[in-house]
């Protein structure tokens, strides 16, 4: 029988490789978005889990919001890049460092 | 162990691959493909679980919308990929460490936690009994009744955000040639037009 823990071991191996890509990528920013849209996904599994578990629909509903900030978020996150691809010829986040000031 | 055991092993086995495979991939196309993949196995995890209409959004949502923004700007952007991927591998001990600690905390929290003795009667909002009221429904009855400012906020996010991707990415460009509309309609045959008397065997 498949139990709540099933599930959360599942979003918590997620979560992790999320975080593994952010360090593992570090230059590319393209996949750093994506391991953020990883970890959000590892949140939502969490969240669903627990709502079907504990019969409460509460955590569907916020599966629902952060599904729209996380859409948004990559809207946002992929313009800012193309306007810095327009602007500099790259991606690598090491000449980010020039937007200070 | 009963089908629906078989199947979220399967599903498991096959997000977590896809997970990983995302992270490491050389070719940033391959890793939007692979995303892809996670996302429909999640939503697939998602109907066993019971939330029909999370997954359903997950599916048009992520892989309909983010899914292909995504493939859109790593084809549109002509980035050398294998260049930025070329010190990859520097990294890989610096990640797993990191990886690694994350992960023995999760175990830790995951060793101690328990739940609360009146977690039952915390409950939000009580999910109606399957039988009775639809996913779909119930959800519905939920975000247009009693989270419906949040409901709202939702969608203003979501039209800052159009805005603001649309103002981000949108430039004129003045090295090329318009067409001007308005000039066009009020052009003058009066002034645009001029007759002129050519006297024969002259010319002008």
């Amino acid at each position: 029988m498949i139990g709540l823990e099933h599930y959360l071991t599942v979003a918590a191996a997620l979560f992790v490789i999320g975080i593994f890509g952010i360090f593992l990528n570090r230059k590319n920013v393209i996949v750093i978005l994506m391991s953020i849209e990883l970890m959000l996904l590892a949140v939502n599994i969490n969240l669903v889990a627990f709502s079907a578990f504990l019969g409460d629909l509460v955590g569907q509903v916020f599966t629902l919001f952060v599904l729209t900030v996380a859409a948004a978020e990559a809207a946002i996150g992929l313009a800012i890049l193309v306007c810095f691809f327009r602007a500099r010829g790259t991606i690598a986040v090491e000449d980010v460092s020039n937007m200070k000031g | 162990m009963s089908a629906a055991d078989i199947t979220f092993y399967c599903f498991a086995v096959v997000v977590v691959t896809a997970g990983l495979f995302v992270v490491v991939s050389r070719n940033p196309v391959h890793s939007v493909l692979w995303l892809i993949l996670a996302f429909f196995t999640s939503a697939g995890m998602f109907v066993l679980l019971g939330a029909e209409f999370v997954a359903m959004l997950l599916v048009i949502v992520y892989v309909g919308a983010v899914a292909v923004l995504f493939l859109f700007v790593v084809m549109m952007l002509d980035v050398d990929f294998a260049e930025l991927k070329a010190e990859m591998a520097q990294y890989v001990p610096v990640a797993s460490v990191i990886g690694l600690v994350l992960l023995m905390q999760l175990g830790m929290v995951f060793g101690t936690w328990t739940f609360a003795d009146d977690a039952m009667a915390m409950r939000g909002a009580v999910a109606p009994p399957p039988g009775e009221v639809h996913n779909t429904a119930a959800l519905g009855l939920l975000v247009y009744d009693k989270y419906f400012p949040l409901f709202q906020i939702a969608g203003l996010i979501l039209l800052v955000a159009m805005v603001g991707a649309i103002v981000l990415t949108l430039r004129h460009r003045t090295d090329i040639k318009r067409q001007d509309i308005l000039a066009q309609i009020y052009r003058d045959p009066a002034k645009a037009m001029e007759l002129k008397d050519v006297k024969p065997g002259q010319g002008l």
